[in-house]
């Protein structure tokens, strides 16, 4: 209901002051059905940040950050319904689903309105490639990204990644386009690091999973991959318990992460491990800020205040800053004014914040670093590693850089081959570089231009 | 034992005590069926918004059993309520359109949960501690044995009221034929309040045991996808039916998704169980011990 109120007052700020500078983002947000608990921590951080950002800063030099949500119970027509109808409003930066199901029925379509289609730690793996896919930008991580930052720790576990040899690892995934994206993948790492791996599907949605930990216990494998969403992950947690096997040896993906995840699976959960972009907490100055400007005022987006930290609510945050930060990149290049989709593309494209920008940003610790480039889109996220100890996550490894060497090959077959199939000729990125030569600086670099 | 047969067995009893829990929420479904020919699709709403309630309430410092009676106030208050405000009013119209009305009355209810608690998933402690036990090399789920026993003992107290008390009775009468036992003097409409409160209870102790087991949240209301097939191999209006189909449809789909799962492609549990009971259903229509109707014609 607050948010309700809250989406409500932003569409009246956006009506009042039409005359204004404005960057005007529509949310396709979905706070009720069975995977509200993620989508209200997500676009409650992502909101807040922008909040922020208005009240603290006055907005991206000068221009208001709006918003507006439609509500999709994360289901596809709903999404796509939602899409059509806040595509008229003036000012669009960017579309953040948070669905991999809304994001591919969007891809065409942003293509076509010129807008980019922003997919945090999710998405198609070979939307990496911005030859192909100009508009779709997988920030951070990618499927594929994941499943090497995922095969990385266990060979830090196992003792180096040339002890992987010989060992099993069953992989537990979603019955969904989301859950088998990363079939492959596994199987193309499992013959170069000499591991047998064994995928079993849990279908949709997960909330009885015997069958599957019977069989796990069987092939007795020295890890377990949770590649969950929603119940199927407390369920999984539940379930390995029931069945005996160790739960510090499974390791949970990017979207079997959160605190939602772990609290209804109780003590089954502890010692849980789980890969993240992104570190929970409330000690990182930005989160302290937007407790302090956003939060003490009454402007917070999360109904109940211990969610401010968590998991989806870090993640909206550190969303909000790349958003920002490529308004304010692109802002550099065409001036502080109300941008098209198109030119904030090119702030997506041209997205560099390194360590000392994320200091600066009062991130330190809560991400590490990323740099999108015409040909990635993903932008080389580091990723690490916490443990769920009953009450809160722990980090327990250091930031990992996944082996995108190698996974760039793969990336490139599945675009050229998409490409070709829908008839796109790949842009040439190494010219359009040379031709915005001078203009890639990180964001650190454009916020000192604009304060001069 | 044999690894391969400990195994066997293992599977086996892994999907008895799930079919237990489908049971659970089957036996709702039977008990308003049983009675007034409504199949209640708005059961697993009724699950969901007895665990979201329970949880909430003990979230708020309520003691357990506190919480537990205020539920229950709760639940006979909704069930009462929706007998009233929306099933009565509809009383011989055509069965179709009395389940539409329940489908309605599933998003109401799954709407006013989530606006009333919130939508964030809670985790429920019953107190049962779930690591399981070895017997021959079998492991068994201590939780999953605790669900069964709870489930008997509703089961039995079910039996036992329909068979000797009066109002009991009352419902077989009613169950049996509505206009016999309209004519004998019974009061139909105080007698279908009477078994929508019923399913009321009956959703409460679903909803703690899968709430236990799931954690309190929206997808607790989809586990009436795990009840239907069961309903249509047992009987809608058979409750020996729902336990006896519950067990059949948990051990069939443990066993083909671990068995005939790597052959054909996994994740196959979640429709296999759909294909038993449709291949049932030519053979058998009224389920395993459902009432075969006799018409004339």
């Amino acid at each position: 209901m607050r948010a309700a109120l809250l989406a409500g007052a932003a569409l009246l700020g956006l009506a009042g002051a039409a005359e204004a500078d404005e960057q005007y983002f529509p949310l396709q947000s979905y706070r009720v059905g069975p995977y509200a608990a993620g989508g209200t921590g997500f676009f409650g951080g992502f909101i807040d940040y922008l909040n922020l950002i208005n009240s603290r800063d006055g907005g991206v030099n000068g221009v208001k950050l709006t918003w507006s949500e439609g509500e999709t119970q994360y289901e596809v027509e709903r999404g796509v319904e939602v899409y059509e109808r806040l595509k008229s409003r003036p000012g669009i930066a960017a579309r953040n689903p948070l669905s991999v199901g809304i994001a591919y029925a969007m891809i065409d379509r942003v293509t076509a309105d010129k807008v980019p289609l922003i997919t945090i730690n999710h998405g198609r793996t070979d939307s990496t490639d911005g030859r192909v896919f100009p508009y779709v930008f997988p920030l951070l991580l990618n499927p594929y990204s994941e499943t090497s930052g995922i095969v990385a720790y266990l060979g830090t576990r196992a003792g180096g990644l040339d002890k992987l040899k010989g060992k099993t690892i069953a992989v537990l995934y979603h019955g969904s386009p989301y859950g088998k994206e990363t079939i492959p993948i596994f199987e193309t790492l499992a013959k170069t690091y000499g591991f047998k791996v064994e995928q079993i599907e849990v279908p949709h949605p997960g909330n009885e999973q015997q069958s599957q930990w019977l069989t796990i216990r069987r092939l007795r494998p020295d890890f377990v991959v949770l590649r969950g969403w929603g119940v199927m992950n407390p369920v999984a947690l539940k379930t390995a318990q029931k069945t005996g096997f160790p739960v510090d040896h499974i390791v949970g993906n990017v979207w079997s992460n959160s605190e939602e995840d772990a609290i209804p699976a109780g003590d089954a959960a502890k010692g849980y491990v789980a890969i993240t972009t992104q570190a929970s907490g409330t000690e990182y100055p930005v989160i302290q800020e937007i407790v302090r400007k956003v939060y003490e005022p009454g402007n917070g987006n999360l109904a109940d205040k211990k969610r401010i930290g968590s998991v989806y609510h870090n993640l909206g945050v550190l969303n909000g800053i790349l958003n920002v930060e490529a308004v304010r990149i692109a802002q550099g290049r065409f001036g502080k004014r109300t941008l098209t989709g198109d030119e904030v593309r090119w702030g997506f494209e041209h997205l560099r914040i390194d360590e000392a920008r994320v200091a600066e940003l009062g991130a330190k610790g809560l991400f590490h670093s990323i740099n999108v480039t015409c040909a990635n889109h993903e932008g080389e996220g580091r990723v690490t590693f916490q443990q769920w100890d009953g009450a809160k996550w722990k980090v327990v490894s250091d930031w990992i850089a996944p082996d995108w060497a190698s996974l760039r090959p793969i990336i490139e077959a599945s675009s050229t081959a998409y490409a070709k199939e829908h008839g796109l000729t790949p842009r040439d990125c190494a010219a359009e570089e040379q031709a915005d030569a001078g203009t890639r600086n990180t964001s650190a670099e454009h916020a000192a231009a604009e304060s001069r | 034992m044999n690894p391969d047969l400990a195994f066997l067995i293992e599977v086996i009893v892994g999907g008895l005590l799930s079919g237990v829990m489908y049971a659970l929420v089957a036996i709702g479904f039977v008990l308003i069926y049983k009675t007034s020919g409504v199949l209640n699709f708005a059961q697993g709403a009724m699950v969901l918004f007895a665990a979201l309630t329970f949880v909430s309430l003990l979230e708020r410092g309520l003691p357990f059993a506190g919480a537990l009676a205020a539920t229950l106030a709760v639940m006979v208050v909704l069930g009462l309520a929706i007998e009233r405000a929306v099933l009565r009013p509809l009383v011989n119209q055509p069965p179709i359109t009395l389940f539409m009305a329940t489908l309605g009355v599933s998003y109401v209810i799954e709407g006013a949960a989530q606006l009333a608690w919130g939508t964030q998933v809670h985790g429920l402690d019953l107190g049962i501690d779930d690591t399981p036990f070895e017997v021959g090399g079998v492991l068994v789920s201590r939780f999953d044995l605790f669900a069964a026993g709870i489930a008997g003992l509703m089961v039995a107290g079910l039996t036992a009221f329909f068979r000797y008390t009066r109002i009991g009775l009352a419902f077989r009468a009613v169950a049996d034929d509505p206009l016999a036992a309209l004519n004998a003097g019974l009061r139909l409409p105080r007698i279908w309040s009477a078994v929508w409160i019923a399913a009321g209870l009956v959703a409460l102790v679903a909803g703690l045991l899968w709430g236990a087991r799931l954690g309190v949240q929206f997808s607790l209301s989809l586990v009436v996808l795990k009840a239907l097939p069961v309903l249509v191999l047992g009987g809608f209006d058979s409750i020996a039916g729902a336990i006896l189909a519950g067990l059949i449809v948990g051990a069939a789909e443990k066993l083909s998704e671990v068995y005939l799962g790597p052959i054909i492609g996994g994740g196959i549990e979640g429709w296999i169980a759909y294909v038993a009971a449709l291949a049932f259903l030519l053979i058998r229509p009224s389920g395993l011990l459902g009432l075969r109707t006799i018409e004339r014609v």
